[in-house]
């Protein structure tokens, strides 16, 4: 049995003339962690839309678990185990922890259609539950998430992708806002998830994350992917001539230049 | 089980310190504004404002002002329940008002009796084709399913085409408003039968607003409906992301607002016996003004049916002690204003404060 989890090929979004993702083929094994690079508006987090249907690509096509895939939305991602952790969260700010956690697909008691009563106690179980799983430590999980520092919002965040039976975390620029101690904090959490043997796909500036948790790095540059490194035959000054465009693998070049 | 923990980067937190309910400042706003009016009316009128001072009188309040004062906000308080669901999504309903008005003209058509006094209704609107003295299911079909469409239009409009809900609702407000006028060139619809206008008699419209407030109340909070409602309100995008399904939702909001407007409509027409084009004029600002008093933030998300109700608690309180204090209506509206300004600022305030904090 293969042990590849995701497959993308000739994956591709415009948006009218702009060819924001062009023909990115991309593979990630079990128990992987690849970290995305690229400037902005290489076409990462297109990428990562295309791959849980926030928005329907152009064309390409996407294998999950060893079968193709067309989701409809994002709810049908993840409910077939791909979970992502956006740039911009997707916390709703009023909303406390266990509403969060569940939010698009909470426990319900009794199914009334779009009346179904709410099972706050088992949401409240679980949460507690997927918080311990990843070690995230939040003082109190009834407070609504506008009441909680940015590293405590990235750990909700992060929390709510392992609260579920995930295949695939995918974290897009989960550190970015964060200062030096929350930083770590949400290192440690991707560390246990890897341990677990989690594949993760993380999007990141940070070369010192991306060298320190990641085992293959993919650098998208105009929308294209332009190179795929082990971590261990490359290094920080290789990977930036990549990302800025002074260097395109030879499998690369011929997408590269068009 | 623990439900709390130490802090990150170790922060400690008093896991059981939390935000006070929104709805105590308002419940304590009611009772400040009871008490102003209780000390003008001794200062004032010799008067007491909410206690009995009747000796020909049994008992400690003043029981037939306190029912003036919930009966009097009861109707537009149905349409404020609807309201304060929409405005949770963050958008705004400003078409109540005209979809009262032509629900009202419509339904009542439903409604009317054959005979006036022994003499022939010929003046009723389906007089000459018999449909007259109805069973009281028809016309309270006609009435809801009325609201039920001109929401659903509003929510379709908002959900697909992406106009903004002021805009929207601002259409189907003038919109609503001609139907009402032309429905029936005009003219009053008047007489209902016995069973339509024994909806909005005596308390009755009190014990329907009661049972909306209950019933969204406990949806609002124990429901997915409630919970996708205020993720709508809190952040399009993340509940968007969440994978709920948001264009369909709001329609769902807009259209129970609509069905509710309807509603209100019934009630409304059925206690004053007559429907008029001209009826249920501004109750979609009283509507809006009692939810924001009532803490419900128009920028979504924040908010609930108990604030709601206590703000337009405050509102019949506000009309009632005006009343006493014999002052003209036009001080009425006057206050009515400041005190919505004065929500909106206090809500504003509330919101820098929480964004301040975090």
């Amino acid at each position: 049995m293969s042990d590849i989890v995701l497959k993308t090929e000739g994956l591709t979004k415009h948006y009218g003339g702009v060819h924001a993702l062009e023909g990115a083929n991309f593979e990630i094994r079990r128990g992987e962690c690849v970290a995305i690079m690229g400037d902005n508006g290489a076409g990462k987090s297109t990428f990562v839309r295309q791959i849980t249907a926030v928005e329907q690509r152009t064309s390409g096509r996407i294998w999950f678990n060893g079968g193709h895939v067309e989701f409809a939305d994002p709810l049908e991602a993840r409910e077939a185990g791909i979970e992502t952790v956006f740039q911009t969260l997707a916390l709703a700010d009023h909303l406390n922890v266990p509403d969060n956690l569940f939010l698009g697909r909470e426990l319900v008691k009794f199914r009334l259609g779009p009346f179904s009563i709410l099972d706050y106690k088992a949401m409240r179980k679980a949460t507690i539950e997927g918080l311990e799983k990843t070690g995230v430590k939040i003082p109190n999980i009834s407070n609504t998430i506008q009441n909680m520092s940015g590293g405590q919002r990235q750990c909700v965040a992060i929390a709510r992708t392992a609260t579920f039976k995930s295949k695939l975390i995918i974290m897009d620029e989960p550190t970015a806002a964060l200062g030096v101690q929350e930083t770590a904090q949400v290192e440690n959490i991707v560390r246990t998830l890897k341990g677990q043997g989690e594949p993760v796909i993380l999007i990141s500036h940070n070369m010192r994350q991306v060298m320190d948790l990641c085992d293959r790095i993919v650098v998208f540059r105009r929308g294209r992917i332009v190179a795929n490194l082990r971590k261990d035959e490359t290094d920080g000054q290789d990977v930036v001539a990549y990302i800025t465009g002074a260097k395109t693998q030879a499998e690369y070049e011929d997408v590269a230049a068009a | 089980m623990a439900d709390t923990a130490h802090g990150i980067g170790g922060l400690s937190f008093d896991s059981k310190k939390r935000d006070l309910p929104p709805e105590l400042g308002v419940g304590i706003a009611l009772v400040l504004i009871i008490v102003v009016f209780e000390a003008l009316g001794w200062l004032f009128m010799n008067d007491s404002f909410l206690f009995n001072t009747r000796e020909n009188i049994d008992g400690i309040f003043n029981v037939a002002r306190i029912k003036i004062i919930i009966l009097q906000v009861a109707i537009i308080g149905i349409i404020a329940i609807g309201v304060t669901q929409v405005i949770i999504t963050g958008g705004i309903d400003l078409s109540s008002g005209s979809v009262v008005a032509a629900t009202a003209m419509i339904a009542m058509s439903f409604a009317q009796a054959g005979q006036i006094y022994g003499n022939p209704n010929d003046r009723a609107v389906f007089f000459e084709l018999g449909w007259v003295d109805l069973p009281i299911i028809v016309p309270l079909i006609v009435g809801l399913g009325c609201g039920l469409v001109a929401g659903a239009i509003n929510g379709l409009l908002i959900a697909y085409t992406k106009i903004p809900p002021f805009i929207a609702t601002l259409g189907m407000m003038v919109t609503a408003r001609g139907v009402a006028k032309w429905w029936t060139k005009g003219q009053p619809v008047s007489f209902p039968t016995d069973s339509y206008a024994a909806i909005g008699s005596g308390m009755t419209p009190v014990f329907i607003f009661a049972a909306v407030a209950i019933l969204f109340g406990l949806a609002l909070k124990y429901t997915v409906y409630g919970k996708h409602t205020y993720a709508i309100g809190s952040s399009e995008a993340a509940a968007r992301m969440s994978g709920i399904k948001v264009d369909r939702h709001k329609v769902l909001v807009y259209t129970i607002a609509g069905l509710l407007a309807g509603l209100a409509a019934i009630v409304l027409s059925s206690k004053n016996l007559t429907a008029q084009a001209g009826m249920g004029m501004m109750y979609e600002l009283d509507a809006i003004a009692m939810a924001v008093i009532g803490g419900v933030s128009l920028t979504g998300g924040r908010g609930s049916i108990l604030g709601t109700v206590l703000g337009a608690l405050i509102f019949g309180v506000i009309i009632s002690g005006f009343t006493f204090l014999k002052l003209d209506a036009y001080y009425q509206e006057m206050v009515k204003g400041a005190i919505i300004v004065g929500a909106v600022v206090l809500d504003q305030w509330r919101q820098r404060r929480a964004a301040m904090k975090s």
